[in-house]
């Protein structure tokens, strides 16, 4: 299973391939499951590419649980769920805590 | 201290100008995303996991304190309200969109800032001592020559697409705190005979895939050559720099593969065809450049302050703040302060806003107006007097930024890993939190001593973990993250490379592994004044392997 990833041009935010267009929600991702459907995806990407929409595009493996598409590799779950730590006045604030 | 000319003010504001219109041709569709790459990476904007980060030169590590608030104004109104500071004495911001680029650019122009030099294959900025200008065993401040090489690279045509990237560290004593042994080229100042100042010179440094110590190409280089003999290393190195293969292109592996024999004939023969000419350095153009560098108007003190003696003797917690994160001064009755920026469960090297706007308040009450990065991710406050360490000691902590940590083994260098950086293999940030939190107890820490943690994510060595005391490398196997532990590599003046000490740690082993490590030497010191590193050059590595694996 594999679902379609980029980052957004304008903002470099993490985007995924939607039935709506490219999201920022993983949760949204569609989950492509034959060759046919991940070329067509992959073809979608390379037209938002062209479109100035993306960059960095790439199929990804992700299972399917409750909450939708969770990719395989820890670097894809980073990208998805962001950074592991806290970071900025969260950071801040736990070492007050 | 050094301002920017009217050249550099023009060039900046013409080269924001520029990336500007790049930045819009892009989102128009007349670049395309191969055309623009190298342009954003001319202005320090890379593409990251998440987001497009920004890094922001500060040159040879010194600012002042209105650079240190536009750095908290940036953070707080284009990013995520905060920064991280780097090995390489620069600024990184995680989460800058593209469209705002330009205006952070223009924004930070207004204080002579730029991210010229901070990427891509050229020179890129000089890094210097921290402690340049102050401390007490200083022959010259390396930052006049730093600044002279900065004026000199900037846009320098012949340099712009060199084989790979070029980096150039200066030290201005003969203890080297800024890691010259491993750079292309380390410049170490010093005097000969006659009292003339001058530089060893040293080349083919690096860490990365292949860490190599510099080699001694020149004992001592005149400073009126200093110029002349730079463009000819660079100049040999361009002539026959490998552009073939990208892991073989940088200068060490050409003095490696190459001998630092025959590079130095032909860098002295190069040399001898320029130094008369027009590279040769004035000592009006040195002296005019050292103005800029002048020493503020210390007071002048007594070296003893009776109000510091009694906060020493009333509160332990500041005293030994003072012991740790404290070095004397070239000034009677002045202190050198270490801001460190690695609380214990903390990510290393990041400020938020607010604590940059603190610093920055702080330097210009304290501290002459004048702050450092240190190569070793933490701020420097370079002239205090003894008699307000302890206002600044009190605001600090009221910031979480008074950990009396400095040099100890929780003063860890991270680079950013897996939890930012599109290149990493596992993660840096959690190891040292963890590490940290691990060795939080002062006392214990105290009772190490001096020790050196430095983590990377990958082998491109951003976290300098070859010279850290007790290095750690994350690895990808097999889709995990494992870390491999390198024991005895320094970067001081006897530099040396860690050495891989066994097979690697999992996520959830390497802190306990680094424990057992802590402990062989705890056991095995011949007594508290031997450090780890002291340790484990004279054992070897068998006491630290049967801990960890026997
Ligand atoms: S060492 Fe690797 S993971 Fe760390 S910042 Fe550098 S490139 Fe990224």
């Amino acid at each position: 299973m594999k679902i379609i990833t980029a980052n957004r041009l304008s903002d470099g935010a993490v985007v995924y391939l939607a039935a709506e267009g490219w999201l920022t929600e993983i949760t949204h991702a569609a989950v492509l499951n034959a060759h046919d459907a991940i070329e067509a995806g992959l073809a979608a990407a390379a037209r938002a590419v062209a479109n100035r929409e993306i960059v960095d595009t790439a199929a990804i493996d992700v299972t399917v649980e409750d909450k939708g598409p969770v990719p395989v590799r820890l670097r894809e779950r980073i990208r998805a769920f962001g950074p592991t730590i806290a970071f900025g006045e969260t950071a801040r604030a736990a070492l007050a805590a | 201290m050094y301002r920017y000319d009217e050249f550099d003010s023009d060039f900046v504001a013409a080269r924001v100008a520029e990336f500007r219109d790049q930045v819009e041709r892009r989102l128009s569709g007349e670049l395309s995303e191969d055309e623009f790459k190298p342009l954003r990476l001319m202005n320090g904007v890379y593409l990251q996991l998440h987001a497009y980060m920004l890094r922001v030169a500060i040159p040879y590590g010194t600012l002042n304190s209105r650079q240190m608030r536009m750095l908290g104004h940036i953070a707080d109104k284009y990013d995520k309200g905060y920064g991280h500071f780097t090995t390489r004495q620069n600024i990184q911001f995680n989460w800058p969109k593209l469209t705002d680029i330009p205006d952070i650019l223009e924004e930070l122009a207004t204080v002579e800032m730029h991210a010229i030099q901070s990427s891509g294959n050229c020179i890129r900025n000089v890094t210097a001592d921290h402690f340049a200008g102050v401390a007490r065993d200083e022959i010259a401040d390396p930052r006049v020559y730093a600044e002279i090489l900065r004026q000199w690279s900037s846009i320098h045509p012949e340099f712009i697409f060199l084989p790979r990237k070029f980096k150039i560290a200066i030290t201005g004593a003969e203890h080297d705190r800024a890691a010259i042994q491993v750079h292309d080229i380390g410049l170490q100042l010093k005097k000969n005979e006659a009292g003339e100042i001058g530089f060893a010179v040293h080349v083919g440094g690096g860490q990365g895939r292949t860490p190599m110590i510099a080699k001694l190409v020149r004992d001592f280089l005149p400073e009126e050559d200093l110029l002349a003999y730079v463009e000819a290393i660079l100049r040999v190195y361009n002539l026959y720099g490998r552009r073939d293969n990208k892991y073989k292109a940088r200068i060490k592996i050409l003095v490696h593969e190459t001998g630092i024999d025959v590079l130095r004939k032909d860098i002295e023969a190069e040399f001898e065809r320029i130094r008369d000419g027009a590279l040769n350095l004035p000592k009006a153009d040195i002296e005019a450049i050292d103005a800029h560098f002048a020493q503020p108007d210390w007071a002048d003190l007594p070296d003893d302050s009776s109000e510091l003696e009694v906060a020493r003797r009333d509160n332990p917690a500041f005293a030994r703040w003072l012991a740790n994160n404290t070095r004397e001064h070239k000034a009677p009755g002045h202190a050198i302060v270490t801001i460190s920026l690695k609380p214990a469960g903390g990510p290393p090297g990041d400020a938020t806003a607010r604590q940059m706007e603190v610093i920055a308040d702080l330097a210009e009450r304290y501290s002459h107006d004048e702050l450092r990065i240190s190569h070793e991710q933490n701020v420097i406050l370079p002239h205090v007097e003894k008699r307000n360490l302890k206002a600044v000691y009190d605001a600090l902590a009221a910031e979480h930024l008074a950990p009396a940590n400095a040099g100890l083994i929780t003063d860890i260098i991270a680079c950013p890993g897996l939890d930012y950086c599109a290149l990493a293999n596992a993660r840096s940030i959690p190891i040292a939190q963890r590490l940290s939190e691990r060795f939080a107890d002062p006392a214990r820490e105290e009772e190490i001593g001096e020790l050196k943690i430095k983590i990377s994510g990958c082998i491109n060595a951003c976290g300098h973990h070859h010279v850290g005391h007790i290095g750690i490398l994350g690895v990808d196997r097999k889709g995990e993250e494992f870390y491999q532990i390198t024991l005895g590599g320094s970067a001081d003046e006897a530099t040396s490379i860690g050495e891989i000490v066994g097979k690697g740690f999992s996520t959830d082993e390497i802190v306990d592994a680094v424990g057992k490590v802590v402990d062989a030497y705890l056991v095995h010191r011949h007594s508290k004044d031997e450090t780890f590193l002291e340790a484990y050059r004279r054992l070897g590595q068998e006491p630290f392997k049967e801990a960890l694996y026997g």
